[in-house]
């Protein structure tokens, strides 16, 4: 049985909406990045749907792509959390305003 | 000797300017010698040029006209959707006379101003605005459209106005040249709007298509539309020549170098009104109702300055007056249609008005500085040169035959009393009285110049340290000379056939004013009407110098006496019939008034500054609002991301069907 495009794309969407809500109400730095991988597999997902619907093989090329970016970003970003845990030891955003003027 | 070639033309006004530029911009660190070298070398060429060019007109089977058009960078001057105006030259006879005026008297005069501002401050700045002005003057007579004739025509308003104010330090100076520059401004809008007018009903600008347009069209003689033409152009003419009701600004123009008053404000460029009127005869002569409205005008303003020029103290002031009465007389010439007259005696007034200013120049600078008639006398003997070219020139101006101004003036009284025009006799008599009056007071200025007691201080005094009575140098001295001559042998071109002569001048302009009716005319009655009028201008001019005589050498008393007896009449000229009262009164203090009230405090301050002050609040409340969202907080930068993305992806989606396809 073929499961239309569209369950996919709204599950992409919820998946997608709640990354953004919690991006938005979470203050821990943790979450904020569980939440922005939470987005980026959503949008993974689209991805995949479309080429399957269309049977192009280059949408999942390119989640490859995104899938390596992210893995390269979680490296980086943990690594800037944990120096930022180490100077101001706290992961609390509210308190990392050093732009506001 | 070869013709000229026609591009040369380009370097008569393009000379001048390099001298300009060269002088304007190096000058201040040259030595005054090679300043004076520059100025005298880039008028000599040009001066050279137009006696080539006048050679090339003259030869047989040369063209009544050259015309050049100059294409700047490959593209036409003007052209806006079928309207065009090209950058074009041409010469005719007019425009030869002008030039051989203009670039001649400019020439000596140029070599009068080396010795007359030797010792001035800012030497180089005056011969840069000197040969400026010799490029536009140029530029104005070659100028083959109307347009390109306003170039030239502001230019030499520009230039004037900049040695009017040459002394810009003295306050009277500053404001005489402002004034200059106003009022001319005045004449300037009639021509503005006159060629707008042209363009309207021609189409074009060009001498030579408008001219021709109205040559093929006999029934527009009188139309309203040419009229209307006419009289705005009489109104820019009369701003530059100085004519009622514009003279005002002439008088006050004596501020400047003595030497900028011989060339710009005698000689030549107050004369444009009355080149720019000649050359467009082919439309006043279809306008009898400008054409009256020429010859009134000039005829007041003959009469009106003549009457202001007698009772003057200001050796300045007095030729000031003479020469708006002068230029009075070639409006009245071009006004009975014989512009030929007025031609002539623009030619013989450049050289003996230019010669009277320039002398004055030779006794001011022997007095250092004195230009009070009251302070002078007995000069004769002390400077004998500038004397006796003083007295030609005081001779020619009086119309005393045969010197220059007897012929040329005598021939414009015997047009205007054989003009068609109804008025004709009425204009001779005016300009009868009003060459008596120039009689007058030229004899008043020479004999309390030169004769009597001397009634300076010998050794100076606080202001004037001691500075011996001395003649001027030679280079002063030379174009005195050679203006002197011409002064006396210049009428002699215009001999009429009534005195047995050719008349050359109106036959050499002939293929200009050939359809002007003065010819004919003149050539219809008979010789006994011209002796006759001659007689009785030449008794008239003796009657002026009689009684000049009587005044300042017999009895220097009755002068004094006489106005204490009229002092009602005494007052009124010597108050210049109060007329810049009058001016300051009814124009310039409502009009500053409007200024202060309405352009100042309502306009100025309400709408300019108010409409500055509402964009800065604009900015600065938009800047607020801004810094604002500047929260250093990473959530809230995030969420508008996100509303912003939802913003356009709402768009995106939904905008279509809100909007209509927009």
């Amino acid at each position: 049985m073929m499961v239309p495009t569209a369950y996919y794309l709204v599950l992409a969407a919820i998946l997608f909406s709640i990354g953004i809500v919690s991006f938005l109400i979470r203050r821990n730095i943790i979450t904020i990045f569980i939440s922005i991988e939470l987005m980026l597999n959503a949008v993974n997902l689209t991805f995949v749907a479309f080429a399957h619907m269309w049977h192009q093989v280059s949408g999942q090329i390119f989640v490859f792509f995104v899938m390596v970016v992210a893995a390269a970003e979680a490296a980086v970003g943990l690594a800037i959390i944990i120096s930022i845990f180490r100077t101001r030891q706290t992961l609390n955003v509210d308190e990392i305003d050093l732009m506001n003027s | 000797m070869n013709p000229m070639p026609a591009s040369y033309l380009w370097l008569i006004p393009l000379l001048p300017f390099a001298g300009f530029l060269i002088n304007g911009t190096l000058g201040r660190k040259l030595p005054r010698a090679m300043v004076s070298a520059v100025a005298l070398l880039f008028t000599a060429l040009p001066t050279g040029l137009v006696a080539w060019l006048w050679v090339t007109m003259r030869a047989d089977g040369a063209p009544d006209a050259i015309h050049i058009v100059g294409r700047p960078f490959g593209y036409d001057w003007i052209a806006i959707s079928g309207f065009h105006v090209d950058f074009a030259f041409a010469v005719d006879h007019l425009t030869l006379i002008m030039l051989g005026v203009v670039t001649g008297v400019g020439f000596l005069i140029h070599i009068y101003s080396v010795g007359y501002m030797a010792h001035e401050e800012g030497y180089w700045r005056f011969f840069a605005y000197l040969n400026l002005f010799m490029f536009f003057m140029s530029v104005l007579v070659l100028a083959e459209s109307f347009l390109l004739l306003f170039v030239g025509w502001e230019g030499v308003g520009l230039a004037s106005y900049l040695l009017i104010g040459f002394y810009f330090r003295k306050t009277s100076a500053a404001n005489a040249g402002k004034k200059a520059f106003v009022v001319n401004r005045v004449g300037d809008f009639g021509f503005l709007l006159a060629m707008l007018l042209l363009i309207v009903h021609f189409g074009s600008l060009s001498f030579a298509q408008v001219f021709a347009a109205i040559g093929q069209h006999p029934e527009w003689q009188g139309a309203r539309f040419l009229t209307a033409i006419a009289l705005l152009l009489v109104l820019g003419a009369a701003g530059k020549s100085a004519q009622i009701p514009l003279y005002v600004w002439l008088p006050d123009a004596m501020e400047g170098p003595t030497p900028v008053s011989a060339l710009i404000h005698a000689a030549t460029m107050v004369t444009a009104g009355i080149y720019m009127v000649a050359r467009c005869h082919t439309l006043f002569d279809r306008s009898p109702i400008a054409l009256t409205v020429v010859a009134c005008i000039g005829a007041s303003t003959a009469i009106f300055a003549a009457s202001i020029g007698m009772v003057q103290h200001d050796i300045k002031r007095v030729l000031a007056y003479s020469t708006v009465s002068q230029l009075g007389y070639m409006f009245l010439a071009c006004g009975v249609g014989a512009y030929a007259a007025g031609i002539f005696h623009l030619l013989t007034h450049a050289f003996f008005k230019g010669l009277l200013f320039l002398a004055a120049g030779s006794v001011i600078h022997a007095l250092s500085g004195e230009q009070d008639m009251r302070k002078m006398g007995g000069l004769r003997t002390r400077i004998p040169i500038t004397f006796w070219c003083m007295s030609a020139g005081v001779f020619a101006i009086a119309g005393i035959p045969p010197l220059a101004g007897f012929f040329s003036k005598d021939e414009i009284l015997y047009q205007s009393f054989n003009s068609p025009n109804p008025l004709g006799k009425l204009l001779w008599f005016v300009g009868l009285v009003t060459a008596g009056m120039t009689s007058f007071y030229m004899f008043r200025l020479w004999f309390k110049t030169f004769f009597g007691k001397p009634r300076f201080e010998e050794h100076g005094d606080a202001s004037h340290p001691a500075h011996p009575i001395h003649e001027s140098p030679w280079v002063m001295l030379f174009p005195l000379a050679v203006l002197a001559i011409l002064s006396v042998i210049g009428g002699w071109v215009g001999i009429p056939a009534s005195f047995g002569g050719h008349n050359e001048i109106v036959r050499f302009l002939d293929p200009v004013f050939a359809n002007g009716h003065a010819a004919e005319a003149a050539a219809s009655t008979g010789h006994g009407l011209g002796i006759g009028l001659a007689l009785i201008s030449v008794l008239v001019a003796l009657g002026g110098f009689y009684v000049a005589y009587l005044f300042y050498w017999k009895k220097p008393g009755t002068a004094a006496e006489l106005a204490k007896r009229s002092p009602d009449i005494y007052t009124v000229l010597r108050n210049k019939y109060w007329v810049d009262e009058f001016y300051n009164h009814f124009l310039v203090i409502p009009l500053q008034m409007f200024t202060r009230g309405f352009v100042e405090l309502i306009f100025e301050r309400g709408i300019v500054n108010g409409s500055a002050r509402i964009a800065a609040l604009t900015t600065r409340a938009f800047a607020w609002f801004t810094r604002r969202q500047i929260s250093g907080n990473i959530r809230s930068y995030a969420g508008w991301l996100a509303f912003g993305a939802a913003a356009v992806i709402a768009v995106m989606v939904f905008g279509r069907s809100l909007w209509g396809g927009l």
